[in-house]
């Protein structure tokens, strides 16, 4: 109990400007949610295909956070593995694969979502595309024979052949049941297959308010809206939108790839125009593409746009005329 | 969210933790005279008061010891009776030393008062020559001159009379315990502020934390014509004038303008108890009530001091600190100023001295902009604080002047809520001098 003064040396006072307290939440804190809200899809990946894909998830991640770590070297930057944001691209690059994909594929796809994806741009908030979308389009240009071979979940007795729900759809017109493409006993890549498991993650994260729930929500409504049109022009070709949103990557795109603070826009109105520009491009893709699925090059796409949405939807300033 | 909105409010903002549990049950304790005090004669925003008394002079409390200089001062009175012990530069709460008058104070304890006036047939005219002779400024931070609030230019039309009950800064109990101990006194400030502006409307916003001083006013305010209490949402920075104004009134103060520019005037809950007391009691604004709080103190009190007592004596009063302090803050946790000199006294304006712990602070080194936009979500003046305070590190204040940075109130939301721990805010306070010098500059031009 001394008396505070200049003189006494005993107590070392900050002296920073207000404001004098800060949030609970800081980045690594974030990161390392995301990094537990994916783990229901990784227990999903393990139980429908086997356990063998838990390598390719760990391999993913291993090599993702190596890349990272020897680029921060060489740059002489500070090594930061346990802000977790390497362990997440590595998990969702893994999570975004199909089942029994090749190890060294696994490692190069890594490389390339680490290198080209972000480092090269100056790392962690630099970059302009999402990592692990990166990585994914990269191997479907090298492997395209692999990066489209769906093997059927591996307990699966009576499951929809060994193609994805979508492919089954656009090339023979057969539409997978719904409860199948909730659990996530069919056909597709890891960790997109059961819509619950994604589910569980992602509304935790926007719980928290670690994802904003615009974008996800955007781009649900904006799937129902687009994809509904065309079910209702011709139901026996054109999908209903439950199908949409159970498909492919679309619920692992709407609430852990499109949702990445990065290379999305900064404001809530930027959030509406990209989330919904994205399910378009996405319905577009599916529908009229040449690929089956259009989640990966529809968010990549949007990606491209997020400096220009954010400059065009700056919010009006409180008291401006409106 | 906004469908289960039950108070009223604005968009953006944040939630920080309150820590008012820590005083908020504790009557108000009046401190005991200090041995000297030291009292500034800028306790204001505007011009310095000038000095009236010399060294050497005897002086009573309540006595004025400089009067105002220009429209926008205010007349300093002394808080002790004592001695001029002299008049010379001091260290200030502001961080910057200020021209002062040192007193050393006597046994004698009697207060020099203004004559009585009786507030049922006071005009208009001898309410704002009273607040301005009793040295009244404003409670809520900024100690703006209560009277030049009470006399707005003939062309603006004034409608309403909010009180500022909002106490939105995280540990300040202080108009909370003015709200339970000084109710009447507080109705009848409001009353004289209404009057005196020839006002028919007038409003108590208070944050839907505080039941029992809602209850408590929702009962005193029925016998009083015109006054209503409006319950808002507990958000940061509720209490900001513009966010208190959308919430009560739903306009919005244009960028650049005042609130009476709208029709309304804002008055803080101790400046209105001031302007009763100075009618009804006759007594000058010498004292400042104030939360002493803080994990970081051993005994967190509600208090009333004079003005001019040093801070060291307070914080002595209060228990002294604990080791695990890291900073002194006067004002709330948001807004308030970092102290380094415990000499430095409390002025009229001030409303709190917290002492904080490394854990309430929470500091985390800064990493890389992840353009979360949380920032943007959160200021209530929808800004963009991400991109101003890269502007400003750039240095490319034109851009900055685009997105509107002149117009940012400072409140700190943006700082608090980023998860990156970029100093936001201090980086657009330095970009908004630097425009402003530059908006002088093309003036002149």
């Amino acid at each position: 109990m001394s008396t505070l003064t200049t003189a006494n040396p005993a107590y070392k006072l900050e002296l920073t400007s207000s404001p004098h307290i800060h949030s609970r939440w800081s980045t690594k804190q974030a990161m390392w949610m995301v990094v537990y809200a994916l783990i229901p899809a990784v227990i999903a990946a393990i139980v429908f295909f086997g356990f063998y894909q838990l390598i390719i998830i760990s391999m993913s991640v291993c090599v993702c956070v190596l890349t990272e770590s020897a680029i921060k070297y060489f740059r002489g930057r500070e090594i930061s593995i346990m802000d977790g944001s390497g362990i997440i691209t590595g998990l969702l690059l893994g999570l975004i694969l199909p089942p029994n994909f090749s190890l060294f594929g696994t490692a190069l796809g890594s490389v390339v979502a680490i290198a080209l994806g972000k480092e090269i741009f100056g790392g962690l908030g630099f970059n302009i595309f999402n990592p692990a979308l990166v990585g994914r389009a990269f191997l479907q240009a090298t492997y395209p024979v692999p990066m489209t071979t769906w093997s059927e979940p591996s307990y699966a007795v009576d499951s929809v052949s060994s193609a994805t729900p979508l492919s089954a759809m656009k090339f023979d017109a057969v539409f997978a049941g719904k409860t199948e493409m909730l659990l996530g006993n069919i056909g597709g890549s890891l960790g997109e297959t059961s819509s619950l498991a994604i589910l569980i993650g992602g509304i935790f994260l926007i719980a928290i308010q670690v994802v904003n729930w615009r974008i996800p929500v955007a781009m649900t409504l904006s799937v129902i809206v687009f994809g509904g049109i065309f079910w209702l022009i011709d139901p026996a070709v054109y999908p209903d939108p439950i199908f949409h949103i159970l498909s492919g990557g679309f619920l692992m795109g709407a609430l852990f790839m499109a949702t990445d603070w990065v290379t999305s826009p900064l404001n809530s109105k930027g959030m509406w125009i990209y989330g919904t520009a994205i399910s378009l491009v996405i319905v577009i893709i599916r529908l009229f593409g040449g690929l089956p699925e259009g989640v990966m090059y529809a968010i990549l796409f949007m990606n491209g746009f997020v400096p220009l949405i954010n400059k065009y939807s700056v919010p009006r300033i409180f008291g401006e005329a409106k | 969210m906004s469908l289960f909105k039950k108070s009223k409010s604005f968009a953006g903002g944040v939630h920080p933790p309150e820590y008012k549990e820590l005083t908020e049950n504790l009557s108000f304790e009046i401190m005991p005279n200090p041995k000297n005090v030291v009292v500034p004669i800028s306790q204001h925003i505007g011009k310095p008061a000038k000095p009236l008394v010399k060294k050497g002079d005897v002086v009573k409390a309540g006595q004025a010891v400089a009067e105002p200089d220009g429209f926008i001062s205010s007349p300093i009175h002394c808080s002790v009776s004592g001695k001029v012990k002299k008049i010379t530069s001091e260290s200030n709460v502001s961080g910057f030393p200020k021209e002062a008058i040192l007193i050393d104070a006597s046994e004698e304890n009697e207060l020099e008062k203004m004559p009585v006036l009786d507030p049922e047939t006071i005009t208009p005219e001898e309410i704002r020559e009273r607040v301005k002779e009793a040295g009244i400024v404003g409670q809520g931070g900024a100690a703006f001159p209560t009277f030049v609030k009470l006399t707005p230019p003939k062309d603006k039309e004034i409608d309403t009379v909010i009180i500022n009950g909002c106490e939105c800064e995280p540990y300040l109990t202080r108009d909370y315990r003015f709200m339970l101990e000084r109710t009447e006194e507080l109705l009848g400030g409001l009353n004289l502020a209404m009057k005196a502006l020839g006002v028919k409307r007038g409003a108590i916003g208070i944050e839907d934390n505080k039941p029992e001083a809602i209850a408590k006013l929702k009962e005193a305010a029925a016998n009083y014509e015109g006054i209503t209490i409006e319950v808002l949402e507990t958000k940061y920075p509720q209490g900001a004038e513009k966010m208190l104004i959308k919430a009560v009134n739903d306009r919005e103060v244009p960028p650049g303008k005042l609130p009476l520019d709208v029709g309304v005037v804002i008055q803080n809950i101790g400046t209105v108890i001031a302007v009763y007391d100075a009618v009804v009691k006759g007594e000058p604004q010498i004292t400042a009530a104030m939360t002493v709080s803080g994990k970081g103190i051993n005994n967190p009190k509600n208090i009333v001091a004079r003005v001019g007592t040093p801070l060291s004596d307070i914080i002595e009063y209060c228990g002294g600190v604990k080791e695990t302090a890291v900073k002194v803050v006067v004002g709330g946790p948001m807004m308030g100023v970092a102290q380094f000199d415990f000499s430095a006294p409390i002025m009229k304006a001030t409303s709190g001295i917290l002492v904080l712990t490394a854990e309430e602070v929470n500091d985390h080194p800064e990493t890389p902009c992840l353009k979360c936009g949380k920032c943007i979500d959160a200021c209530p003046l929808h800004l963009t604080p991400t991109k101003l305070s890269r502007f400003t590190q750039m240095d490319k204040l034109e851009e900055a002047e685009d997105l509107g940075i002149t117009v940012c109130m400072e409140c700190g939301t943006c700082t608090y809520t980023c998860p990156a721990n970029i100093p936001l805010v201090q980086w657009i306070r330095l970009g908004k001098q630097r425009v402003i010098e530059l908006q002088k500059e093309r003036k002149s031009a």
